[in-house]
């Protein structure tokens, strides 16, 4: 009855063609004026800047700012700020065309896939902008003053050709004052977990509770565990593709231990088929003591969080005794991703827009509007923060080197599909930690076999 | 006839013609030409690998097992909503009864993400209307986690496309029976035959056309089910690919993938699926056209 959304989709990818068709080819060379202190990236002066932002949970408050420092140090150029939702669908045809913005936050649910903006040479390098001085410390370089990992993250086969903004980290959540309530701490390994689940329950509460409907969510304590025991390798060889990296030792453990929860009944019922909202809000009211989330979490549920609920998010408990990384180790990404596109009319501008961006005002800034952690190393220093996301920081220093990523879900959607679809079934019960990782083997197989797909691998 | 006529209708026409030609007719045959190719939707540095795309399609195992969803909706949805909606509209055919054919249009006013979202809630395990309505009536037993549960996840997706799609029926089958001649209910009834041969030797025959349409149309919403399946179900199209349709496939392979190509060539299959369909629903119901004048 309805075939028009389908036409429709068929439409867009076609009227997207159609626009390269009819696209200038016109190269630019991005406008480079005179270098000097005051202005490292050589922008000239009076060429108009085009920034379009992702206006979601964070706004676009930060940007903006940035935005107004720039007009302060170039008067005679005109600042164009565009505060979006849905970025992939209004830059994508202007990506095809080659006449993109100077700057873009590509983030969101509708955002382009990076993968594809990266393999087809969409995207400057930022080498630029890393190695200029910064903002705030003339004598210290923009790359000195980034947490670690986020330059490697933005790092695609030897060239950095994005910048995460808002760093995040992954563990697992629980309210401070229902803890303290029972007397109850947060368990330093896997064994204590069980053990204190069991006690949990005996108050009569859920022990855990996740968002069964998106089952990533559960899959970010498991890959954790895995990491903590399997150290840097590990990730390595998962990330790398591998040949029989799910099925290793470390990874095996790690999907025994997420099991369990489900074997030992430790789990909400029901939370299977609940959405993320769901879930956080029964946690929220105190039906479930643990919530696996993201450090967005304390922004996210602001609305429903019952005062003097105090939540913090502890990192994942280690796996075993004889774990590769000490305790502290978070699994942590950033996300935010700004980038300057190969073809941009004033790419000097763009550059020097992030380097204002990533200055210690505007990230503190953000810090307080957007209540997260920016990857601005120390910014949040000296602040108040909420209980949530002082957590966070706090974990950030804690970890100190000891942080990890994983850069499959980026660099293989596939994968990432077929690792969700079998982590909820592990869950379920509907197969076992062994069986769960021949599926998961199987399916970075197929990947690694596909041609289509572009390969990327990493040292660090 | 005025010589300058031709001219005017052919100004009158151009336009809207031209209009269409760029905006559906040019975008159908590019979309074509994409299924060829290996387009990744932001580069113009396209190359065409012909035949590929289709043979991958056929080795996909997602996609297959949206096609047999789809194949499964099918004959579902278009046989649950015919059935329901004529019994509705018998049953509403007298005086008194009317205001219900209103009502059992409601679900057609409210948009498809809206329904998805409120069946959402209806199936959710711990606050469900349904699992409350299972306690209520003292069936606890059968409480499920309905959406995320591999058994029972595609019919309660069916069960919602029937509930969105039943009203318009109603109201379409009620217009056509409304049009049957009074004499002819009247002649049966004399010759003494009972409520259910009337429909089934009076009412259906003379609404044989309006029922055909109805075929083709849920048939073609049945190749769909994208909406309902992306808000409503564990994943989406879980849990582990028991809800996955073709369209949500499409969907993935272009914005979550970047494979434009392989997606065009999936709609170009999904296109000549819904043809065929439309071309067999029509051979396949064709009957005589009873005369009532």
């Amino acid at each position: 009855m309805q075939p028009t959304r389908r036409v429709l989709l068929l439409g867009a990818a076609a009227a997207s063609l159609g626009a390269c068709a009819t696209a200038g080819t016109a190269d630019n060379a991005g406008g480079k004026g005179g270098v000097s202190a005051a202005n490292p990236l050589g922008v000239a002066e009076d060429a108009p800047l085009e920034v379009v932002i992702f206006k979601g949970g964070y706004g676009d408050q930060y940007a903006k700012e940035a935005g107004t420092l720039y007009q302060q140090r170039y008067p005679k150029a005109k600042v164009d700020h565009k505060g979006i939702q849905r970025v992939g669908e209004v830059l994508q045809p202007r990506f095809i065309a080659d006449t993109p913005p100077d700057v873009v936050d590509n983030s969101g649910a509708g955002r382009l896939d990076l993968a594809t903006l990266v393999s087809s040479g969409k995207l400057r390098d930022l080498k630029e902008l890393l190695d200029a001085p910064s903002l705030d410390d003339p004598a210290r370089k923009v790359r000195d003053t980034l947490m670690p990992g986020v330059v490697e993250e933005g790092t695609f086969d030897g060239k950095v050709l994005i910048l995460n903004y808002s760093s995040v980290l992954w563990g697992v959540w629980y309210s401070k004052s229902l803890f303290a309530k029972h007397g109850w701490t947060y368990p330093k390994t896997w064994a204590e977990m069980l053990t204190l689940n069991e006690e949990i329950k005996k108050a009569g509460i859920a022990p855990w509770t996740w968002q069964g409907k998106y089952p990533e969510y559960i899959c970010d304590p498991l890959v954790s565990l895995a990491a903590k025991a399997g150290g840097h390798e590990l990730v390595r060889s998962i990330d790398n593709l591998e040949p029989n990296a799910w099925k290793s030792p470390a990874m095996l453990a790690a999907a025994e231990a997420i099991y369990q929860l489900a074997v030992r009944g430790h789990i909400m019922a029901g939370s299977e088929a609940l959405s993320h909202t769901e879930a956080q809000n029964a946690w929220c009211k105190g039906q479930a003591a643990f919530i696996p989330c993201g450090s967005w979490l304390e922004g996210e549920q602001q609305q429903v969080t019952p005062a003097g609920f105090d939540m913090v998010m502890g990192t994942v408990p280690a796996l075993s005794g004889s774990d590769k990384l000490p305790n502290g180790a978070v699994m942590a990404a950033s996300s935010e991703a700004f980038l300057v596109p190969q073809k941009a009319k004033n790419a000097q501008g763009g550059l020097e827009y992030l380097r204002l961006l990533f200055s210690r005002q505007v990230s503190r800034g953000f810090a307080q509007s957007a209540k997260a952690l920016p990857v601005v190393a120390g910014a949040t220093d000296g602040l108040t923060l909420s209980s949530g996301l002082q957590s966070v920081a706090d974990a950030v220093k804690a970890a100190g080197p000891n942080v990890f990523g994983y850069r499959f879900r980026t660099w293989y959607a596939p994968l990432s599909k077929a690792l969700d679809d079998a982590t909820g079934e592990l869950l379920a019960k509907r197969v076992n930690p062994q069986q769960w990782a021949e599926r998961v083997q199987k399916a970075a197989d197929d990947v690694r076999a596909d041609a289509s797909l572009k390969k990327h691998t990493r040292q660090g | 006839m005025r010589p300058g006529k031709y001219r005017f209708l052919a100004g009158a026409m151009i336009p809207p013609l031209v209009l269409y030609g760029v905006f559906v007719i040019s975008p159908y045959a590019q979309a074509f030409y994409l299924a060829f190719t290996d387009f990744n939707g932001v580069s113009s540095d396209v190359h065409l690998v012909g035949l590929e795309n289709f043979g991958r399609l056929l080795r996909d195992p997602l996609f297959l097992k949206g096609l047999r969803h789809n194949g499964l909706l099918l004959l579902a949805v278009p046989l649950g909503t015919i059935a329901l909606a004529l019994f509705f509209a018998a049953a509403t055919g007298r005086r008194g009864t009317r205001p219900y054919r209103v009502v059992y249009f409601f679900p057609q006013l409210l948009s498809v993400a809206i329904i998805a979202v409120l069946w959402q809630f209806v199936y959710t395990p711990n606050s469900g209307l349904l699992n409350g309505f299972l306690r209520a009536v003292g069936l606890a037993s059968l409480r499920r986690s309905w959406l995320a549960e591999p058994d029972l996840a595609l019919w309660c997706v069916i069960a919602a496309m029937v509930w969105a799609a039943v009203g318009f029926y109603v109201v379409l089958f009620s217009a056509a029976m409304e049009s049957i001649p009074v004499d002819l209910y009247e002649a049966a009834a004399l010759d003494g035959a009972g409520p259910f041969a009337v429909f089934r030797r009076i009412t259906v025959p003379l609404i044989w056309d309006s029922v055909q349409v109805a075929f083709i149309y849920l048939g073609i919403a049945a190749l769909d089910g994208f909406a309902l399946v992306q808000i409503m179900t564990v994943g989406p199209g879980g849990p582990d690919g028991s809800t996955e349709v073709m369209g949500l496939s499409l969907y993935r392979n272009a914005f979550t993938y970047g494979k434009y190509g392989y997606a065009s060539a999936m709609g170009v299959a999904i296109f000549f699926l819904t043809l065929t369909l439309a071309v067999f629903t029509l051979r396949a119901t064709k009957r005589e056209a009873v005369e009532t004048a």
